[in-house]
């Protein structure tokens, strides 16, 4: 199991995530918290929540980092998830058999059966995807939420991962990466796509957008400029004034 | 990298057993010792019991230690899956060995072959072991060609000191053994050095800027942490420790572990009786100290890639 799949499927279902739309409101870490601390790898444990110090287990953080400087300084905002790489170590380096990479579709899970809590995958991961539960004693992480994106009971349109489903600004989305020609995949040739730490050759499949050129190199992104307004009579002192304004009461 | 307790117990004790078996194999077959009841018992006892213990404490650190056999099942992939199959394959041989010697008095013809057996599989458990670390590119310190024979190489110095000092308890003069030894030892540290000099100065493998794909916009660094107090990842991985501590470990560490066992296994090899006995045993404190404080460094001086998200600006 642990070896990855000898024959995979063209199929490489993965997120978009566009960091020139999230503004950072985590609403994608909240929601997906939410669900699955009820789904397939429930719960997701909180220690000591409402200590000075809690602890708890989440598949998708958002971090903020400053790039640049001065006028040419940016803050993003940058959410992280497993990336459910194509050649992922935490699969190969895991002793049970536990961490597999499904060969259908190329999401990446935990057996939480089999699993032995012994964290070595979390070692493996560059990323810091994966999530050790202390009150379970096994390992856990995005499942890509396949209790939602696979289940008939939900209306079609949130068949999708519950952070795509939940981002108020529409900077996540959710599709085959493995098709040319599906919605992600012209997203991703369109706007340049990339891959995190290329040099780990974890091969990601989930993409990140780059955030656009600032708008003021861009004027035609900008909306016009409002003219100074101008009263239409201009107030009047004396008598004629008090007249107006007692008048205008 | 958190410096867990019971990974360097493991690492530290059953390496050292794995080499002293390897010694007693070699002490073996060159005739050096004939196989007496005592100094076998007490060697196999020492040994293998080193061995058992590191095993057990490897085990004390997982989630669902009930589950640990389901480890020995993907040795086609996972070199803790390896480490663990030549761990217990080890043991058949090695018992074998142990009985030729304790039950039959021999330590010949086909009972010597299965000595050596063992002794190959010893030595494949330890470079399992180096393995494990040396594969994680995720760690970049510790993905370098001198991790595992650093790994073998501790195991043969301190399992070397360890079998000349049992030897000199049951009334061997150390002699050569302790020169060979102290050449292990040096050999070992050596290496060592030479990890810490590539540590100290391999260009990064990943920055802050290839972590975010940021980088065409400038220097990246973090503004705020996705959590308010430490996550998992931040206390397994975020172990960070001063240059200047390290520098003073490292210090430590060579002294106890390098300087006092050759001087002492050089003396010892020119002395007998009592006045070598207690050079190899100051010899076997240095190192025992030594090696620990070295593999409590190996874990606390590594860096992680996944810190590069939580403020780190390279690794
Ligand atoms: S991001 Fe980490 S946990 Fe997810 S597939 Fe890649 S290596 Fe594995
Ligand atoms: S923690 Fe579980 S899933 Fe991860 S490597 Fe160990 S056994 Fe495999």
């Amino acid at each position: 199991m642990t070896s990855l799949p000898a024959n995979p499927g063209t199929k490489k279902l993965g997120l978009v995530i566009d960091l020139d739309i999230c503004v950072g409101c985590h609403a994608c870490a909240v929601n997906c918290k939410e669900w699955n601390t009820g789904g397939h790898s429930a719960p997701l444990t909180d220690e000591n929540p409402y200590g000075a110090d809690p602890l708890g287990v989440w598949f998708n953080r958002v971090h903020t980092f400053e790039a640049g400087d001065g006028a040419d300084g940016r803050t993003v905002h940058f959410p992280r998830s497993c990336l459910h790489c194509e050649q992922p170590a935490c699969v190969t380096v895991c002793p049970t058999g536990a961490s597999y990479k499904r060969e259908t579709d190329g999401i990446v899970l935990v057996n939480a059966e089999t699993c032995i809590g012994c964290k070595l995958c979390s070692w493996a991961c560059p990323y810091g995807a994966r999530e050790y539960d202390h009150a379970d004693g096994v390992m856990k992480k995005c499942t890509l939420c396949i209790d939602r994106i696979e289940n008939q009971n939900l209306p079609e349109e949130d068949r999708v991962p519950a952070c795509v489903s939940t981002c108020p600004a529409s900077a996540r989305h959710f599709g085959d990466l493995g098709d040319p020609d599906s919605a992600v995949s012209r997203l991703v040739e369109e706007r340049d796509g990339y891959d995190l730490m290329p040099e780990m050759d974890m091969a990601p499949v989930n993409k990140y957008l780059p955030p656009r050129a600032p708008a003021r190199e861009n004027p035609a992104m900008q909306a016009p400029a409002l003219a100074p307004e101008t009263p239409e009579t201009e107030a009047e002192d004396g008598f004629l004034g008090w007249v107006d304004r007692m008048l205008s009461r | 990298m958190h410096p867990a307790y019971s990974v360097i117990f493991f690492t530290t004790a059953s390496s050292t057993g794995y080499g002293a078996l390897i010694w007693l194999v070699i002490l073996a077959g060159t005739g050096a010792t004939t196989p007496t009841f005592a100094f076998g018992a007490v060697t196999f006892v020492i040994a293998l019991g080193l061995i058992t213990a590191g095993l057990l404490s490897s085990t004390f650190h997982l989630g669902h230690p009930e589950r640990a056999w389901r480890a020995l099942s993907q040795w086609r992939s996972s070199w803790l899956s390896r480490e663990g199959v030549a761990a217990v394959v080890t043991y058949v041989p090695a018992l074998v060995f142990a009985a030729g010697w304790l039950l039959l008095g021999t330590v010949e013809g086909i009972w010597l072959w299965v000595g050596i057996l063992a002794a190959i599989l010893s030595a494949a458990t330890v470079a399992c072991t180096g393995m494990i670390y040396a594969s994680l590119r995720a760690i970049p310190r510790w993905s370098n060609p001198l991790v595992v024979p650093l790994y073998l190489g501790f195991s043969l110095s301190s399992g070397a000191i360890l079998m000349v000092t049992l030897a000199a308890i049951f009334g061997m003069t150390p002699g050569i053994w302790a020169w060979i030894a102290a050449a292990a030892t040096a050999l070992t540290w050596a290496m060592k050095k030479a990890y810490w000099r590539h540590i100290d100065t391999a260009a990064p493998t990943a920055t802050a800027e290839s972590a975010t794909g940021l980088g065409e916009i400038g220097k990246v660094r973090l503004l705020e942490s996705p959590n308010s107090s430490a996550n998992y990842i931040m206390r397994e991985m975020g172990y960070g420790i001063a240059r200047k501590h390290a520098a003073r470990l490292r210090t430590i560490s060579m002294v106890t572990g390098a300087l006092v066992p050759i001087v002492a296994l050089v003396l010892a090899g020119f002395l007998g009786g009592m006045p070598a006995l207690a050079a190899v045993v100051l010899a076997l404190l240095g190192t025992a100290i030594g090696v620990l404080v070295e593999r409590w460094l190996f874990f606390a001086e590594a860096q992680h890639s996944a810190m590069l998200y939580y403020g780190a600006s390279d690794v």
